[in-house]
C-alpha cells in the first residue's frame, strides 16, 4: 500500500501560504526559463554566493546535488510548483542550476526509447 | 540551456518522460504508482489561478479563482539518461485545465477503472481520446467488487476495440508492471514513428 505524505496542519498552512510568494517577490511566473513539471534540474557549481540566495534556494541547491525533476523539488520543499519554478528560474539564470527539458517535448517518441522504457519496466 | 561555465557540464543530465495514471477518486491511482515506483510516491501542489486556466472551459466566468490540486507521483529510472515519472491525475472533470499541461508530451496514460464506479472513468477516457493520448484501461479488481470481463468493460466504456483492457491488482508490482508494459507496447503499436 502506498504511503502518503502527512498533510501539513492548519497552523503550518497559514505560514506557508504567504511565505512562498514573499520569497519570489510576488512573481508567479518565471521570467525567462520555461520549466516543465518534469524538467530535470541539477546543481551546477560549487562556488555559490550564499549571502545572495534565499534559504529555499540553498535548500534547492542541496537537493539538486543529484538530478531531480521540478516536481520532486517542489514535493521535497513542500511548496507549490509555480513558486519552485520561479526560484529555479533565478538559479538557472545565475548559472547555479542546469536544467534539461523533458524528452517528449523535443520530438516524437523514438522506438529505441520505447524499447528502453519497456526494458526498464521489465527490470523492476 | 545555461550550461556554459558550469562545473558539471560534462555530466549527463537525464531527460524525463511521463506516463499518466488517471481514474476516479479511490480507484487506486497512488497505489498503482507506489507498486512500481522506486521512491515512496511524493505529492506536490499546483496552485492555479484564473490567468493559467484554459479559456475554453471557463469562458464567461468573471470571478478570479484559485484552485489547489494535489498530484501524486513516482519515479522509475530507466537508464542513466532517461527517467520515467508516473503521475496520478485527479479524474474529476473540474481538473481538466491541469490535464492539458499534464498530457502535453506524455508517453501515454493508464485509465484505472474501479468496477464499483465504472462511470467515474468516462471523463478520463473521453479526454485521452480527444487529445490523441494513447491509453490502456486497467480494471482494478477490488475484492468486494462486481466482476467484469475485459469485453464487458470495452462495451461499457464504448472503447475502440484496439484499446487494451486488462484486469489488475494495483497493489501488486507484477500486476502494475504488466499494466505499464501493455501501455508501452500499445504506444509502440499506435505510434507511426520512424526508427
Amino acid at each position: 500500500m502506498a504511503e502518503h505524505q502527512e498533510p501539513a496542519n492548519d497552523a503550518d498552512d497559514a505560514d506557508s501560504l504567504v511565505r512562498p510568494y514573499v520569497i519570489t517577490q510576488g512573481r508567479q511566473h518565471s521570467d525567462s526559463v520555461q520549466l516543465d513539471l518534469i524538467s530535470v534540474v541539477i546543481a551546477a557549481r560549487a562556488d555559490v554566493d550564499e549571502m545572495t540566495l534565499e534559504p529555499e534556494q540553498l535548500r534547492i541547491l542541496e537537493l539538486c546535488l543529484r538530478p531531480l525533476s521540478v516536481a520532486e523539488v517542489a514535493a521535497h520543499l513542500d511548496m507549490p510548483v509555480a513558486v519552485v519554478k520561479v526560484l529555479l528560474g533565478d538559479l538557472i539564470g545565475r548559472g547555479y542550476v542546469l536544467a534539461r527539458a523533458p524528452y517528449t517535448q523535443q520530438s516524437p517518441v523514438h522506438r529505441d526509447v520505447l524499447q528502453a522504457v519497456l526494458d526498464g519496466i521489465q527490470r523492476l | 540551456m545555461a550550461s556554459n561555465d558550469s562545473d558539471r557540464s560534462d555530466d549527463p543530465i537525464p531527460s524525463a518522460i511521463k506516463i499518466l495514471v488517471a481514474g476516479g477518486f479511490g480507484a487506486g491511482k497512488t497505489t498503482l504508482v507506489g507498486a512500481v515506483s522506486e521512491i515512496v510516491p511524493l505529492s506536490t501542489e499546483e496552485v492555479m489561478t484564473e490567468a493559467s486556466v484554459g479559456v475554453d472551459d471557463l469562458a464567461g466566468v468573471e470571478r478570479k479563482q484559485t484552485t489547489t490540486v494535489a498530484l501524486d507521483f513516482g519515479r522509475i529510472t530507466i537508464t542513466d539518461e532517461l527517467v520515467l515519472y508516473l503521475f496520478g491525475t485527479p479524474g474529476q472533470q473540474r481538473f481538466w485545465f491541469m490535464w492539458e499541461e499534464l498530457a502535453q508530451g506524455a508517453l501515454g496514460a493508464v485509465v484505472l477503472a474501479d468496477t464499483r464506479r465504472l462511470d467515474n472513468c468516462f471523463p478520463s477516457v473521453d479526454f485521452f481520446e480527444r487529445h490523441g493520448v494513447p491509453f490502456v484501461v486497467a480494471v482494478n479488481c477490488f475484492e468486494d467488487a462486481h466482476y467484469y470481463t475485459e469485453q464487458e468493460v470495452t462495451e461499457a466504456l464504448t472503447l475502440d476495440e484496439r484499446v487494451p483492457v486488462l484486469l489488475c491488482d494495483a497493489r501488486s508490482r507484477a500486476s502494475a508492471k504488466e499494466v505499464l508494459e501493455t501501455l508501452v507496447r500499445h504506444v509502440a503499436a499506435t505510434a507511426a514513428t520512424p526508427v
